[in-house]
């Protein structure tokens, strides 16, 4: 555990040298203290910075992921030939990555709506959107380290995967779900709608913040599926029980891959 | 001490290592020469833990090696390619492995002298030339004073006054009783460090013995003539 921090405090100390997470606080910063400026300066700024949460995070996280194992390579290589677990490496180097990039993304916005006195009006709606939001960081970091490895040494092809899954989860998909909605319209689809939103992280949090600020009525059909069962105690429980899955397969399955690689 | 029976490696579709079977004593002056993709690199990674072997069975200083790790606290690698994170001090990064390992770290500041990079020690990584970078990781490599040592193309980018130091360096631990293992294409450089030498070729070991007998074998006064008439007969 003290190696595991210790190899985690030194990418900290390197991400911080590096200032490039300092920087993604401060976008966060600058956008939510814009978004409240102009905005109307209400708790329904939350959502706006959630919809760019949902399309800027996952995205970064993944490219940071994966950039991360192609560029530091030798370095990586020269750890796995010192005398420590490759599981102990492997946890250091997440969280050393994953870790500044949640609470850039956190402190970044909480700084403005702090001072904006959002958190006073809505801290449930708040807490809900950063946490999601630092989620879905750990979750993307992890998925970008898990193409990184397992594209090790076809780049094109990482990257490639990268934006290709990022585009397929963040705007494809609820596309996909719609057609299919509207082609097997006249078929009962409560359950495969539910389903799907459960496969995708991004439509998990999404659904959470719509519930959250209640215009899931706006959407219809769906919302009204949603609603129904997501909003239910049941549907919550669920909802954060499969973010929860999301969160450790595939942290879990890049320590897998991280073991057993030929290096 | 090392000791490997009948290794296979395989990646994909491509055999790299035919059951190959060696035992280097302790205090031994290895090189290991062979054409690219002969599988040299493969062999030490396995040594390393680097890579898994599909099967066969690698003893290093008497432990057998099973995914554990601790067996490494004897090792000392220095890789061919220095790359570190950029920003990282010189200082910063021999304390960050000094914390990896449960090891004290009786060299560093002899070495340190010895390779004259007392002047680097505050200087971000990036700044810093290949060859001094590759000094470093010669430091890194011999710093924890480890029984068994492992030098990848060591002398590759090393200017001629660093590179002398260096083999100084690799004669005073063979002076030491260490175990030394040389990769090299620069035959040259393993004259000066080594007096056995492993030639493989495509998977299997070729020639072990020593440098002398070798020579005396292929009728070569150089190690160079050596090597290369292996390779046309093989």
């Amino acid at each position: 555990m003290k190696l595991l921090l210790h190899i985690a405090q030194n990418e900290w100390k390197s991400l911080i040298r590096g200032k490039w997470v300092i920087g993604y606080g401060l976008i966060f910063l600058l956008l939510t203290d814009t978004l409240l400026r102009f905005g109307g300066g209400g708790p329904e700024v939350l959502l706006s910075i959630s919809n760019v949460m949902l399309l800027f995070i996952p995205l970064v996280g993944m490219i940071y992921g994966i950039l991360y194992i192609y560029q530091s390579r030798e370095f990586v290589e020269l750890l796995l030939t010192q005398p420590i677990d490759r599981k102990t490496l492997y946890w250091g180097l997440f969280s050393g990555i994953s870790i500044p990039l949640m609470l850039a993304f956190i402190i970044g916005s909480i700084l403005p709506l702090s001072w904006h006195a959002i958190l006073l009006q809505d801290p449930v709606a708040a807490a809900m959107v950063l946490g999601l939001g630092g989620v879905l960081t750990l979750i993307f970091v992890a998925l970008g380290f898990v193409l990184g490895l397992a594209f090790y040494d076809d780049r094109i092809k990482g990257f490639g995967f990268t934006i290709v899954i990022w585009l397929f989860m963040a705007i494809l998909y609820d596309g996909l779900i719609l057609m299919a909605l509207f082609a097997f319209g006249d078929y009962p689809l409560e359950q495969f709608v539910i389903a799907a939103v459960m496969l995708n992280p991004i439509d998990l949090a999404r659904i959470m913040v719509l519930l959250e600020f209640d215009i899931s009525a706006l959407m219809g059909y769906t919302g009204a599926v949603f609603n129904r069962f997501f909003g239910s105690h049941m549907g919550i429980i669920t909802a954060s029980g499969m973010l929860a899955v999301w969160l450790a397969v595939p942290a879990w399955f890049g320590m897998r891959v991280f073991n057993k690689k030929d290096f | 001490m090392i000791r490997i029976e009948n290794l296979f490696k395989q990646f994909g579709d491509l055999d790299v290592l035919k059951g190959m079977s060696l035992e280097i004593p302790e205090g031994q002056a290895t090189g290991i020469v062979g054409p690219n993709g002969a599988g040299k690199t493969t062999l030490i990674k396995t040594l390393l833990g680097l890579v898994k072997a599909d099967s066969g069975i690698i003893h290093v200083d008497g432990i057998k090696l099973n995914g554990n790790w601790k067996y490494r606290e004897n090792l000392g690698y220095m890789p061919q390619v220095a790359r570190y994170p950029e920003n990282m001090k010189v200082s910063e990064l021999l304390d960050f492995i000094k914390g990896l390992r449960n090891q004290e770290a009786v060299y560093e500041n002899e070495l340190i002298e010895q390779f004259n990079l007392g002047p680097e020690l505050n200087k971000q990584l990036r700044t810093l030339s290949g060859g001094n970078r590759q000094k470093v990781g010669a430091t890194l490599a011999m710093m924890f004073d480890p029984k068994i040592l492992f030098f990848d193309e060591p002398t590759a980018g090393l200017d001629p006054q660093a590179s002398h130091k260096f083999k100084q360096r690799v004669q005073q631990e063979k002076e030491r009783g260490k175990t030394v293992i040389i990769t090299s294409h620069i035959m040259s450089e393993l004259e000066q460090l080594v007096d056995h030498v492993i030639f493989i070729l495509d998977g299997k070991i070729r020639y072990y013995g020593t440098m002398e007998s070798l020579l005396t074998e292929s009728k070569e006064t150089r190690l160079e003539g050596a090597i290369a008439k292996m390779m046309e007969v093989g």
